[in-house]
């Protein structure tokens, strides 16, 4: 199963992946017209301290606390891909207490969000890997 | 296992450890037979979102906890009735109607009932309900929309149930007080300052508290307290608290508060497995026997069950209190005990603590900014040693920048495990 790695050797500290993260979910053609109110809600997120940055987004566990000890049944896993059904999704926010890695977060729409490496939008090939100028993050099998 | 020696697996509830149960067996046993015997007459639902259902924000179709398809798919058959006993020698569970039913291996996964204290007077009050099931919204629902009635509620109980109902009710009721003995809210997961925190969020919100409120006794309408204090309602709803469901396994297996249980969801009697509210389990974050009645813990334990009923290998080691929960748009997630030493940072919308001891994380309280809580989580799970991690970086903020490099490699650069 291909999975998204990060290395944070490589990494930049640019942000360009949470730009096209959040690119890839409005669903639109032009990335400039797409983001233009300039304020943007990724499901990847950069750390950054003293020279050192990375990318954290869903490690889609095998045994995911998230989906275990949702209390709506919102979220599933399947073919190894951790997914929110929005319209199940209460935003009780019991995932966010139970990610080990911070990798859901809060939003605007009445449910919670995270990475579905593109699943339902982009498809394929993850939007922030795609994205990414330095090849920080990369997409592939390992064991 | 040959088709003839199929097992048969008896389950005991129909909610969160009842269906982890399930899904746990079919991770390893496709072909026993498994029986849930329930006394509800619905599909699986999520018990916590009766109070989203009276605010309309889910409606009975999304509430269930699985698919339409969830019994069919896992092979089960849901069997609405009421276990009366349990015969351990004979390995049977005898229903309501006398019948038996054989079982290999048997879960009880009973959950809690609402507590009510004899209070004086109960029995005067007509319109009046506890708060637990779906069955409880529903007669609210229909107590609120009678017409000749007005809708002033007073709800006994200002924790978690308590205060989710007067946020469900908001919009359907005239008037909700809350009356507690504590003088907080929420007693059991906030401590002072995230009490009073969230109060006046509440407040704001319209609905009102009488704390340190000691009930003498009840008239049709009316709550008398023991200062003299009258409080007039229409409606009253009974949240004080929670009983564990226990009593099928009276002088089969052990039972302190709750059923006692091992990390493998084991009770004390052989081949009799238990799992969720009606349990009492380990918290690795104190060290001390407790009843977790959360969800999460729930499904856990009860998958743990299922594993093992089925003949798998699994120990669900890492119980601790934790709880998610928002109330009028302000969130707060807590987890562990509130023991130790304290990190503290609050504003006037955001209070932030972090109880340590001994190099390790043991509790913590956050409202109003919520993001990345379970890094927190992870640490009193984990019992992680605070001297291994960036400890003044992740009280400031939570994140994996917290850890050396080579933990944050284990982490974003390995199969997650």
């Amino acid at each position: 199963m291909k999975r998204v790695y990060v290395n944070e050797k490589w990494c930049l500290g640019c942000h360009l992946c949470e730009y096209y993260c959040a690119f890839a979910e409005t669903g639109e053609k032009d990335m400039a017209r797409a983001l233009r109110d300039g304020k943007i809600k990724p499901r990847i997120n950069i750390e950054e301290k003293d020279g050192v940055s990375f990318a954290v987004s869903c490690r889609h566990c095998p045994e995911p606390l998230c989906v275990k000890g949702c209390i709506t049944g919102a979220l599933t896993i399947a073919d190894e891909v951790i997914t929110v059904d929005d319209d199940r999704c209460v935003s009780c926010y019991t995932c966010i207490l139970s990610c080990p890695f911070g990798a859901i977060s809060t939003s605007d729409d009445g449910a919670v969000q995270k990475c579905e490496l593109c699943v339902k939008t982009a498809g394929g090939m993850p939007a922030c890997v795609k994205g990414c100028p330095n090849n920080a993050i990369v997409f592939e099998e390992r064991g | 296992m040959s088709f003839s020696d199929k097992a048969k697996y008896i389950i005991i509830g129909n909610s969160a450890a009842g269906i982890g149960a399930t899904e746990g067996i079919r991770q390893v046993d496709k072909q026993g037979e498994i029986t849930i015997i329930t006394d509800e007459k619905e599909h699986t639902y999520s018990r916590p979102l009766i109070s989203y259902l009276l605010l309309g924000k889910v409606r009975q179709e999304t509430m269930k906890y699985r698919p339409d398809n969830f019994y069919k798919q896992n092979n089960c058959s849901l069997l609405h009735g009421s276990v009366t006993e349990i015969n351990p020698k004979e390995k049977q569970v005898i229903l309501a109607d006398g019948k038996p039913i054989k079982y290999d291996k048997l879960l009880v996964a009973t959950g809690s009932r609402a507590f009510v204290p004899p209070f004086e007077g109960l029995e005067t009050v007509k319109n009046k309900t506890t708060f637990m099931s779906l069955d409880d919204a529903v007669k609210l629902d229909k107590m609120l929309s009678q017409n000749q009635l007005n809708k002033r509620v007073l709800i006994v109980g200002a924790g978690l149930i308590g205060l989710k109902c007067a946020e469900g009710i908001s919009k359907s009721s005239s008037k909700i007080t809350v009356l507690d003995l504590a003088p907080q809210i929420l007693s059991s997961i906030l401590d002072e300052g995230g009490a009073k925190l969230m109060q006046k969020h509440i407040e704001d919100k319209g609905i009102e508290f009488k704390l340190s409120a000691n009930i003498g006794y009840f008239e049709e309408n009316a709550a008398v307290l023991k200062s003299g204090e009258k409080i007039d309602f229409d409606i009253l709803v009974l949240a004080v608290g929670v009983r564990p469901n226990t009593e099928l396994l009276k002088g089969i297996a052990e039972i302190e508060r709750g059923i006692v249980i091992n990390a493998k969801s084991e009770t004390t009697a052989p081949d009799i497995y238990s799992a969720g509210d009606c349990t009492q389990t380990l918290d690795v974050s104190s060290g001390q026997d407790k009843i977790m009645a959360l969800l999460p813990n729930a499904y856990m334990q009860g998958e743990c069950a299922g594993i093992n009923m089925a003949g798998g290998e699994k120990a669900f080691d890492k119980a601790i209190p934790m709880n998610a929960v928002g109330f009028f748009g302000l969130h707060v997630i807590t987890s562990g005990n509130y023991d130790g030493e304290v990190y503290s940072e609050n504003t006037d919308s955001t209070y932030k603590q972090l109880f340590y001891s001994d190099n390790k994380l043991n509790g913590y309280i956050l409202i109003g900014n919520v993001e990345k809580a379970g890094i927190y989580t992870a640490l009193i799970r984990e019992r992680t040693l605070l001297d291994s991690i960036d400890f003044e970086l992740i009280c400031e903020r939570p994140g994996l920048m917290a850890f050396t490099k080579e933990e944050r490699f284990a982490k974003l650069g390995r199969c997650a495990v």
